[in-house]
């Protein structure tokens, strides 16, 4: 069974900006599935149904079903703070919160209500292992976050999603401030997280999504147009929109 | 080319000039007042004018009484404007949604800060000393210049909570913080500094009010401190305006004194917001 299955969901704005029109994606584990295509085409929105972080926007309209481990989160049910536990999120510009390193890895678990401090120092340690920050940071812990450089601030907000043991990574451009160097980093660490995450990523351009997607979904204009493994989808769409777009005659 | 040039510099000199000018014009009521006072003013500082009880129709002795008076008032207002006022203003700021009844509120706020004070003394009147019977009282009050402060206190703590990013609210929430979690963890505390400042610049204003209080709590002469909060009192604006025109044959240095020791009271609370205001911003993480 896919880690997630979104079936004919569908998404409307009270504004009428970027909506979605019936969607039905399915999303394996253990992979980068990369949503990509033209701004407006709906791919920040679609990232944000899945944590339901779209709760806080003005939405009219909303049908559908996303279904995550064969449960459907847009349920009235659902524990939305489990949720969002479960399903973590990497924004596109990096907003590091106005505490110490060490406090932004722990608000999460601090908020959940985690009291074991083995647990907490430890879940400290591991998160920036595996965000590749930790040789950068380790002497300075307790400095302000905000002094950490734009590249190790985007790590940072990735170690604080880790730190909570999420089960899915949703990253929203999580590169598109950032210099080659820092990007082919955060690239880096995401194939080797993958081992252990599902990972849905908005990429900053077609390039990173080509180098990135195990599976990729391309957005025009609120409609999946197409889905194909990453290799054919960059060699060989089959849409012909799909094809303009890969190959940089529109967006 | 080069005179149009000349000429446009003359009068941007000039522009600037009167600028300059102006900007001095308005330092100099404010430089007059505080210098006028503190010469008239000071000679009558002394241990027994502070401490002292008023003697000899009140021509003489101290003004001890009003300044603990002042010191109450303001400690009872904000009991109540300080809470009512920041929760009220948590409420808009982040819960209230934007409708009719929202927009309401708003407007209603930011008139009850356009009433003369005069007119909240009124009410006060009619309400805590006479309706409710707490009689002339530190209690009616305190409720009164509550109600006068707390438009001021809403509006300068919603505008501190705005100030902070919205991105803080987003990422808390993404990591599975509730709505409160993330207000009483990342938006108060970052928002204290505006809040508190914006609480002292209020509670000085009703320190210095002598409308509000004139009905409600304040007493010409009172021979003891005041040891309830149902006990009338004096109080430092409404001592100078009685010292002022009710006594004959006064002491011109008491009067400016009792000004002196009013100003200073509000003041020192003036720079107290600045310095918080000021440290905080060089400290701001954001």
């Amino acid at each position: 069974m896919n880690k997630i299955s979104i079936q004919n969901f569908s998404l409307q704005y009270s504004d009428g900006t970027e909506s979605l029109r019936n969607i039905s994606l399915e999303i394996p584990a253990n992979q980068i599935t990369v949503l990509f295509g033209p701004a407006g085409g709906g791919k920040s929105s679609l990232l944000r149904v899945l944590n339901r972080l779209n709760d806080l926007a003005d939405v009219t309209h909303q049908e559908g079903k996303v279904l995550l481990d064969g449960e459907d989160i847009l349920s009235l049910k659902t524990d939305v703070i489990a949720l969002r536990r479960k399903v973590g999120m990497v924004f596109a510009r990096p907003v590091v919160l106005p505490f110490s390193i060490r406090e932004n890895l722990t608000y999460g678990l601090e908020v959940a209500g985690e009291k074991d401090s083995d647990r907490i120092n430890g879940s400290v340690e591991n998160s920036l292992q595996q965000a590749a920050l930790w040789d950068e940071v380790k002497d300075r812990l307790d400095d302000p976050a905000i002094a950490l450089s734009g590249g190790q601030q985007q790590r940072l907000c990735l170690a604080r999603v880790l730190a909570l043991e999420p089960e899915v990574i949703l990253l929203d451009e999580p590169t598109s401030g950032l210099d080659p160097i820092s990007t082919g980093k955060v690239e880096e660490s995401l194939q080797g997280l993958k081992q252990d995450y599902t990972i849905i990523l908005v990429p900053h351009s077609v390039q990173q999504a080509a180098r990135t997607a195990d599976l990729a979904a391309f957005l025009l204009q609120g409609e999946l147009v197409e889905v194909a493994s990453g290799d054919t989808m960059f060699t060989n769409p089959r849409d012909q929109r799909t094809q303009d777009y890969v190959q940089g005659r529109f967006g | 080319m080069k005179s149009s040039s000349h000429l446009r510099y003359k009068q941007q000199q000039f522009g600037f000039s009167l600028l300059t000018i102006m900007t001095f014009l308005t330092i100099i009521p404010i430089a007059g007042v505080v210098i006028y006072i503190l010469v008239l003013g000071t000679p009558a500082i002394s241990w027994e004018f502070i401490f002292g009880f008023p003697r000899g129709g009140m021509r003489e002795g101290g003004i001890w009484p009003a300044i603990v008076g002042t010191f109450y008032l303001t400690l009872g207002t904000a009991a109540f404007a300080v809470p009512i006022g920041i929760g009220a203003a948590i409420y808009l700021s982040e819960y209230a949604p934007d409708n009719k009844a929202t927009r309401l509120i708003r407007i209603a706020i930011i008139n009850l800060a356009g009433i003369p004070s005069v007119v909240y003394g009124l009410f006060g009147l009619g309400l805590f000393v006479l309706f409710l019977q707490f009689g002339t009282s530190i209690l009616a009050g305190s409720l009164t210049l509550s109600i006068m402060t707390l438009p001021v206190i809403i509006s300068t703590t919603e505008e501190a909570l705005k100030s902070v990013p919205q991105a803080f609210r987003t990422v808390s929430i993404s990591v599975g913080a509730t709505k409160w979690q993330t207000i009483r963890k990342i938006i108060l505390p970052q928002a204290l500094p505006g809040i508190l400042t914006g609480v002292i610049l209020g509670l000085e204003r009703a320190a210095g009010e002598t409308a509000p209080i004139l009905f409600t709590v304040a007493a010409f002469f009172l021979p003891r401190l005041p040891s309830s909060p149902l006990d009338a009192t004096m109080a430092l604006p409404y001592h100078l305006f009685v010292i002022s025109t009710q006594v004959p044959g006064m002491p011109i240095k008491i009067q400016y004194g009792t000004a002196l020791v009013l100003l200073v009271f509000v003041l020192s609370m003036n720079i107290i917001a600045t310095t918080i205001r000021s440290r905080a911003r060089a400290r701001r993480q954001w």
